[in-house]
C-alpha cells in the first residue's frame, strides 16, 4: 500500500468518525422536538427492548450457568467457593452484563434499526417525511436513540438477574454450596453505587452508542438492497468496536 | 388501535420487568440487603483488634444472621476498638454471658461477628456490653508462626492471636 | 398577492452536482391553477428541479419563488411551513411501511393538526373515497399493487388540501388501466380542489391528455415551452426528436467516443 493510500484510509476513517459525531449532535438537537412523538418512542422501546428480551434472557441464563461452573472450579482450588456469589455478581454487574447485553443488542436491535431506516431511505420514506414537513431526525432517529438509552439498562439488569439465577442454580442447587453463604457473601461485598449503578450508567451509554451507530448506518446507506445489507454488517462491526472501546474508557473513569 | 395498544402493554410489561430486575439486583444482591429495616437494639463489644471487619458486616449466632455491625471506633483511653452491633429486635433472648468473636467466612471470605450464647438466665438489653470477646485471627501471623516453627516474627504480635480479653473477669 | 402571478417562478437557475452541470440558466414559470408538465430526456434533472422547488436541494445560483417566497433563502422552519402547503407524490409512492393505508393518509394530519379523531377519520375517508380506495383503508402498504399504492400516496398528498401538487413520474410502471385511473385523478383533483399541479414524466401520450402546458428541458436549458399542441407541431430539433421519438438527434444515439476507425485501429 502506498503512502498516499494510507493517508486516504486514515483520512476516510477520521472523516467517518467526524460524520458520526455530527450525526450525534444532530440527534441530540432533534431530541426536544421528538418529545411530542412520545407514542413513537414507546413503540420503539417495544421494538428494541421488549423484542430483545428472549435472546437477552436466554443468553443471561447460560452465561450465569457457565460462570457458576467455571468460577466454582477455579475458586475451589483456593478453598474460596464461598465467594462464588460475589465473584459472579461483580463480574456481571461491572463488565459482562453491560457489554454482553450491548453486543446482543447490536445484533438484535441494532441490525433491525439499520435495516428499517435503510429501507426507509431506499424507498424515499425519509424524503416523504421531509416533504410532509416532518423531520425524520426527530420522528425516526431520536425516538430510537431514546428507546435505546432507556431499554439497554433494563435489558442489562434482566440479563444480570437471570445470570445470577443461573450461577445460583449451578453453585447452590447442583454443586451444593450453602445458600446462605452464597447470598450473604454477595451482599456484603457488592455495593449498589459502585457496582450495580455503574453498570447501569455503562449500559445507558452503550444503548445510546449502538442505536446511534445503527441509525447512522441506516440513514446514510446507499439506497439499494446491497447498500442496506452492507450497512447492517457495518452496524454490528462498528457498534461492537465502539462499545468495547467506550467500555475501557468508562471503566477507567468510573473505577 | 388495538395494535397500538398491544405495543403499549408490551412496552409497559418490559419496563416493569426491567425495573423489577434492577430492584432485585440493587436490594437483594448488594449491601443494601444488609440494611434490615426493622427495629434493632444496640450491643457493645471491645476488641483489641478488629482485623478487616467492616461496617454493616453481619452478626451471626449459629451461622444465622441476626444483625449487623453498626459502628467501629477506637476508644482513646483504652486503645481498644469499640464495636457497636445493631441486633434485630426479634432476637432479644441473648444471655448476658455470651461471647463475641470475629470470624472469617471461609479462607478468603469476609469477616463477621459471631456470638457464642452463654448459659446465664439474664438477657442482654439495649446498650449492654458483651464482655467476653475474641479478636480477629490474623491470618498472616498464623502463617508466620507455622513457617518459623512456632515463633512469631515479631514479639508484639504474639499475644494478639489467641488472647481473650475479658476485662470483667 | 397578484392572482395572475405564477405560483412558481424560477430565474437563472444554475446547479452543478458531482462535477456535472445539471441546470445552466433555467427560467421557468408555473401558472396558478394549471397542470404544467416538465419533460425531458432521462438524466436531465427533472427530479432535481422538483427538489429545488421544494427546497430539498439548494441551487448554486438563481432564485426560486414559490407563492411569493424565495425558497433558496428560507430557513428550516419556514421551509417546513411552506411544505405543509405542498403535496408531493413520489415515484415509488414512499408509503410508510409500518402504518396501514388509513394511518398513512392520516399521518400529515396527525403531525400538524390536533384534530378530533372523528374529524381525522372523516377527512381521511373522504380523500380515500376520492382516489377510490376507501375500502382499502385497513390494508398495509405491502398488500397494495403499484397503482393502488400510488393512489394512496396521492390521497396522502392531498389530505391537507395543498396549493401545489407535485407528481414525480406518476405513470412509471402502471398498466393501462391504472394509468387511466391516475390520469383521471390528476385531472379531476386539479379541477375540483383548485390546485396547481406540476407533473414530471416522459409518457408523451399521457401528458398530452392532461397538461395545459409543457416545458421541455434538455442539456441544462429550457429547450421548448408551450401548449402540448404547439410543441408536438414544433419544428426545432429538440421537439422533433423528443416528440417524434427519433433515436438520433440533439440527444445523440452514441455516447461521446473517439473516432470509430481510429478506435478499431485502422490507419487514417
Amino acid at each position: 500500500m502506498s503512502d498516499a493510500n494510507r493517508t486516504n484510509v486514515v483520512g476516510d476513517g477520521l472523516a467517518e468518525v467526524g460524520r458520526i459525531g455530527l450525526f450525534l449532535v444532530a440527534v441530540i438537537a432533534a431530541i426536544p422536538r421528538s418529545l411530542r412523538y412520545l407514542r413513537e418512542t414507546v413503540r420503539q422501546i417495544f421494538f428494541v427492548g421488549a423484542m430483545s428480551l428472549v435472546i437477552v434472557m436466554t443468553c443471561g441464563l447460560f452465561i450465569g450457568l457457565v460462570l457458576g461452573l467455571q468460577l466454582y472450579d477455579v475458586l475451589s482450588r483456593f478453598g474460596g467457593t464461598a465467594s462464588l456469589g460475589t465473584v459472579v455478581s461483580l463480574a456481571l454487574y461491572r463488565e459482562l452484563g453491560p457489554v454482553v447485553t450491548a453486543l446482543l443488542f447490536a445484533g438484535r436491535a441494532g441490525t433491525s434499526i439499520t435495516a428499517e431506516i435503510g429501507l426507509m431511505r431506499a424507498t424515499d420514506q425519509l424524503s416523504a417525511m421531509e416533504m410532509m414537513a416532518v423531520d425524520p431526525m426527530s420522528y425516526v432517529v431520536a425516538p430510537r436513540f431514546i428507546a435505546g438509552v432507556i431499554a439497554m439498562p433494563l435489558l442489562a439488569c434482566i440479563f444480570n438477574a437471570l445470570a445470577i439465577f443461573g450461577a445460583h442454580a449451578v453453585g447452590v442447587t447442583w454443586l451444593g454450596l450453602d445458600n446462605g453463604t452464597f447470598w450473604s457473601n454477595m451482599t456484603s461485598n457488592v455495593d449498589v453505587w459502585t457496582d450495580v449503578m455503574n453498570g447501569v450508567y455503562k449500559s445507558m451509554v452503550f444503548g445510546g452508542i449502538v442505536t446511534l451507530m445503527a441509525s447512522y448506518q441506516g440513514y446514510t446507506t446507499a439506497p439499494t438492497s446491497e447498500g442496506v445489507a452492507h450497512a447492517t454488517t457495518r452496524t454490528v462491526v462498528f457498534s461492537s468496536i465502539a462499545t468495547l472501546a467506550l467500555d475501557f474508557v468508562m471503566t477507567a473513569f468510573l473505577m | 388501535m388495538s395494535q397500538r395498544r398491544s405495543y403499549q402493554i408490551g412496552t409497559g410489561l418490559f419496563i416493569v420487568l426491567g425495573f423489577a430486575a434492577l430492584g432485585f439486583l440493587a436490594t437483594q444482591t448488594t449491601s443494601l440487603a444488609n440494611y434490615r429495616q426493622g427495629p434493632t437494639y444496640a450491643l457493645q463489644a471491645r476488641f483489641t483488634n478488629v482485623g478487616q471487619l467492616k461496617l454493616r458486616a453481619p452478626v451471626k449466632i449459629a451461622g444465622v444472621r441476626i444483625g449487623s455491625v453498626h459502628a467501629i471506633e477506637l476508644e482513646p483511653d483504652r486503645l481498644d476498638a469499640k464495636v457497636t452491633l445493631a441486633i434485630d429486635e426479634r432476637f432479644k433472648q441473648i444471655p448476658d454471658d455470651s461471647a463475641a468473636a470475629i470470624f472469617t467466612s471461609g479462607l478468603l471470605g469476609d469477616q463477621y461477628v459471631g456470638l457464642q450464647p452463654g448459659g446465664s438466665p439474664d438477657m442482654l438489653k439495649n446498650g449492654d456490653e458483651l464482655v467476653l470477646t475474641q479478636s480477629a485471627i490474623q491470618l498472616e501471623e498464623l502463617i508466620g508462626k507455622y513457617l518459623v516453627g512456632g515463633n512469631p516474627p515479631s514479639a508484639n504480635a504474639k499475644p494478639e492471636a489467641e488472647k481473650t480479653s475479658a476485662p470483667g473477669n | 398577492m397578484n392572482v395572475t402571478e405564477p405560483l412558481v417562478r424560477i430565474r437563472g437557475l444554475m446547479t452543478r452536482l458531482g462535477g456535472k452541470t445539471i441546470f445552466d440558466g433555467v427560467d421557468l414559470d408555473i401558472p396558478r391553477g394549471g397542470i404544467t408538465a416538465i419533460m425531458g430526456p432521462s438524466g436531465t434533472g427533472k427530479t432535481t428541479l422538483l427538489r429545488h422547488i421544494t427546497g430539498q436541494l439548494k441551487p448554486d445560483a438563481g432564485e426560486i419563488v414559490v407563492d411569493g417566497r424565495n425558497v433558496v433563502m428560507l430557513d428550516r422552519d419556514a421551509l417546513f411551513d411552506l411544505r405543509e402547503k405542498i403535496g408531493y407524490l413520489f415515484q415509488n409512492s414512499a408509503l410508510l411501511t409500518d402504518f396501514s393505508v388509513f394511518e398513512n393518509v392520516a399521518f400529515p394530519l396527525r403531525q400538524h393538526a390536533r384534530l378530533p379523531e372523528e374529524l381525522v377519520r372523516n377527512i381521511v375517508l373522504t380523500k380515500l373515497q376520492a382516489v377510490g380506495l376507501r375500502g382499502a383503508a385497513g390494508l398495509m402498504p405491502a398488500e397494495l399493487s403499484g397503482g393502488m399504492a400510488r393512489r394512496v400516496a396521492l390521497a396522502r398528498a392531498i389530505v391537507r388540501d395543498p396549493m401545489l401538487l407535485i407528481y414525480d413520474e406518476p405513470f412509471v410502471g402502471l398498466d393501462p388501466i391504472a394509468l387511466n385511473q391516475v390520469l383521471k385523478l390528476i385531472r379531476t383533483l386539479n379541477a375540483t380542489l383548485g390546485l396547481t399541479s406540476i407533473l414530471v414524466a416522459h409518457e408523451l401520450s399521457a401528458i398530452r391528455r392532461v397538461a395545459d402546458n409543457i416545458y421541455l428541458i434538455a442539456a441544462g436549458k429550457i429547450a421548448a415551452h408551450g401548449s402540448p399542441e404547439a410543441l408536438t407541431r414544433g419544428e426545432t430539433a429538440w421537439t422533433k426528436q423528443f416528440f417524434g421519438g427519433e433515436a438520433d438527434g440533439p440527444v445523440p444515439f452514441h455516447y461521446p467516443a473517439r473516432d470509430y476507425a481510429a478506435d478499431l485501429g485502422f490507419p487514417t
